[in-house]
């Protein structure tokens, strides 16, 4: 089912099965770590403008774990498809853009009502995010929602990537990217929050099991983050909220 | 072995290389200001027996200074990310400095006469009228107290587009490497202007960029060969001789990787920080996070050693992730007989490996712990359960106390060790 060798050992799968849809561990769920993970990852990547050029390396390294996270939430059913020609491989600066938005998103994880979306929906390239700000229901939610790139030539320099996140989140409104956040709850940095949202107290270190654990092989639809209008709509509060 | 403390030393800066010379007799630093320090080893003396041994300062001078980049609108740090000695070829010192950009060759040269008796200048160097000058005379050369000089003899500028993290002298001492995230450079050390690009990792679409150079280094006798290190735990050894542009190596270095200790922080910790030839050029270590390998050139699929240097962090690495220490960059270095490797670790702690008798040892360097006449004490990480009498639990290791720098006497059992701005240098009591 899962072609995963390397992670995954037959023997335990049903025992994880059993543990993560009990809910009641007290280490988080590997869902939830790998989704930590992958959203502290996304912050390092935007916090590396500073005045000094970058550490290439540490930017790669992260980088490469979020494609990792990123391939076996592909290979899970977790993620969205992310654009018609990939194979589960987006872009990185199209797989960063998104993931900020869908951050509010996967907050809710874990409570989620059963998926309304039959269909999944294909990301386009296309509309400026600016166009997402507009009032009007746009002609297809899902794909709006997601298309966050522009145009853009391809600049080929890493560096450069990582600058389209922050002018993406820069058209948006005339607010900074700091901004951006400060709408967002600020507290969904704190993982404690973020944990402590799902069972009652977590273990210090929100990734403690994240190491040694095996993945955890819920079906698609318990963690699943396909979305529905109502998660749509709370999306789209925060991106026209001022 | 038994430590005792040389000496210590207070820099303005946070040291980020450490390199002794050829003989041993010199040490330098380079700091996070741009500032070089160099350390001279005291001379038998008889009338302070004690003193032997003990380094004091010889020279200091501003290596680099920082610059802005017009065109990318960033900073360029003047941080000394490494020093490099030249062998010694007459009675001046050459070294190679580099920050993130421009290499440095720095001649360090003693003055201790200086001229007197001027025809056209006085004394005090201002310029006499030539109408009254009425005898000429010869001038003589006198005593001085000693001053150092250094002076820039070249600068390698403009040929690193990335952040520049190593560079090695060649065995021909003619030529150099420097080598940035992305690319190794050759250079002649008598031409500035011209360097020949031998390797080249970037991609034709940057976004496709998976993999960096992290250490590169020359074999250190055989002058065509070198060896450079990646972020994905990977060493490759390119032979000059081969072709122009060494893309393709000739051995590759990599050990394969435990399947039960898989996760999402496999390929970060494999990352080899530094890489370097044993003095006999049979071996090379590789540094990656957790620990230190040895490995026989002729054996590319596996280390012949691996010994951990902080095991007890394997299950901090989220945290290491979060605060950024995962991605600390600990140097390694080799003693000269090549029996013994030492590296560095958090809490101001460093590990010595003896490979003969298989024994490895944890120091402290710190002030409260180097008393002049008393040997270090091991250390001992506790890493579960009771905590005996001297140990330290895992979690109160600071982790801003890094020791990443490390460096052996080519010839004697003396270490220098830089803990963030302090120089300590041990020497073995048994000596």
């Amino acid at each position: 089912m899962f072609a995963r060798g390397l992670k995954r050992k037959c023997a335990d799968h049903e025992e994880d099965m059993g543990g993560a849809l009990a809910g009641f561990r007290a280490v988080p769920s590997y869902s939830l770590q790998r989704q930590s993970l992958l959203d502290m990852s996304l912050v390092k990547l935007q916090l590396c403008h500073m005045l000094v050029e970058p550490n290439l390396c540490r930017s790669v390294l992260i980088a490469n774990t979020v494609r990792q996270i990123q391939e076996e939430m592909t290979q899970d059913g977790t993620w969205r498809v992310a654009a018609p020609q990939s194979t589960g491989r987006a872009p990185l600066d199209r797989l960063v853009s998104t993931e900020i938005l869908c951050r509010s998103m996967r907050e809710q994880d874990g409570v989620h009502p059963a998926p309304g979306m039959g269909d999944d929906h294909v990301l386009g390239p296309g509309s400026e995010l600016s166009t997402v700000t507009s009032a009007q229901t746009p002609r297809d939610p899902q794909n709006s929602v997601w298309e966050m790139d522009s145009p853009r030539e391809n600049r080929g320099n890493f560096q450069k990537s990582l600058d389209q996140i922050f002018e993406t989140l820069e058209t948006r409104n005339p607010s900074s990217a700091e901004e951006l956040f400060s709408d967002m709850d600020s507290s969904y940095y704190d993982l404690d929050t973020v944990l402590t949202g799902v069972v009652s107290r977590a273990e210090p270190g929100p990734c403690d099991g994240l190491q040694g654990l095996p993945p955890v092989a819920t079906p698609a639809s318990s963690s699943s983050c396909k979305s529905d209008l109502g998660e749509l709509d709370h999306v789209m509060e925060i991106l026209v909220e001022t | 072995y038994m430590l005792n403390c040389l000496c210590i030393s207070l820099t303005a800066d946070i040291i980020s290389t450490v390199e002794f010379n050829y003989s041993g007799d010199l040490l330098a630093t380079g700091d996070k200001g741009g500032r070089v320090v160099i350390f001279q080893r005291e001379q038998e003396n008889k009338s302070r027996p004690h003193s032997r041994g003990e380094y004091n300062v010889y020279s200091t001078f501003q290596s680099h200074e920082p610059e802005f980049d017009y065109l990318k609108s960033l900073e360029i740090e003047e941080k000394i990310n490494k020093i490099r000695w030249l062998p010694q070829q007459n009675a001046a010192h050459f070294l190679l400095s580099t920050n993130d950009k421009t290499i440095k060759l720095w001649k360090i040269s003693e003055r201790d006469k200086r001229a007197e008796g001027y025809n056209l200048k006085d004394e005090d160097g201002r310029l006499r009228d030539p109408f009254r000058i009425t005898a000429l005379r010869v001038p003589i050369l006198k005593p001085m107290d000693l001053m150092v000089e250094a002076s820039p003899r070249r600068i390698f500028a403009n040929a690193h587009t990335y952040h520049i993290n190593s560079i090695s002298v060649n065995s021909d001492h003619e030529t150099y490497l420097s080598a940035d995230d992305l690319r190794i450079n050759l250079w002649h050390l008598e031409i500035t202007d011209r360097s020949f690009n031998i390797v080249d990792m970037k991609p034709a679409n940057m976004e496709e960029l998976a993999e960096v150079i992290t250490a590169a280094e020359f074999h250190p006798h055989q002058c065509n060969v070198l060896v450079y290190s990646s972020s994905k735990g990977t060493v490759r050894l390119c032979d000059m001789r081969s072709s122009a542009l060494c893309d393709r190596h000739s051995k590759f270095f990599e050990e394969p990787e435990d399947p039960s200790s898989r996760s999402f922080f496999s390929e970060i910790i494999s990352s080899i920080s530094d890489v370097k030839f044993s003095h006999s050029g049979r071996y090379m270590m590789t540094r990656d996070y957790l620990s230190v390998k040895v490995w026989d050139l002729n054996m590319e699929s596996r280390p012949v050693e691996t010994h951990q240097v902080h095991e007890y962090l394997r299950s901090k690495l989220c945290s290491l992730y979060e605060n950024d220490c995962i991605f600390d960059k600990f140097e390694c270095c080799w003693n000269g007989s090549d029996s013994a490797i030492m590296t560095g670790s958090y809490n101001n702690f460093f590990r010595m490996f003896d490979r003969n008798a298989r024994r490895d040892v944890t120091l402290e360097a710190s002030r409260e712990n180097s008393k002049p006449r008393a040997s270090l004490k091991p250390r001992k990480v506790c890493t579960g359960g009771k905590r005996k009498k001297d140990e330290i639990s895992v979690d109160s290791l600071d982790f801003n106390k890094k020791i990443l720098h490390t460096a052996w006497h080519p010839l004697e059992n003396i270490i220098a060790v830089a803990a963030t701005n302090n120089l300590y240098i041990f020497q073995d009591k048994v000596n």
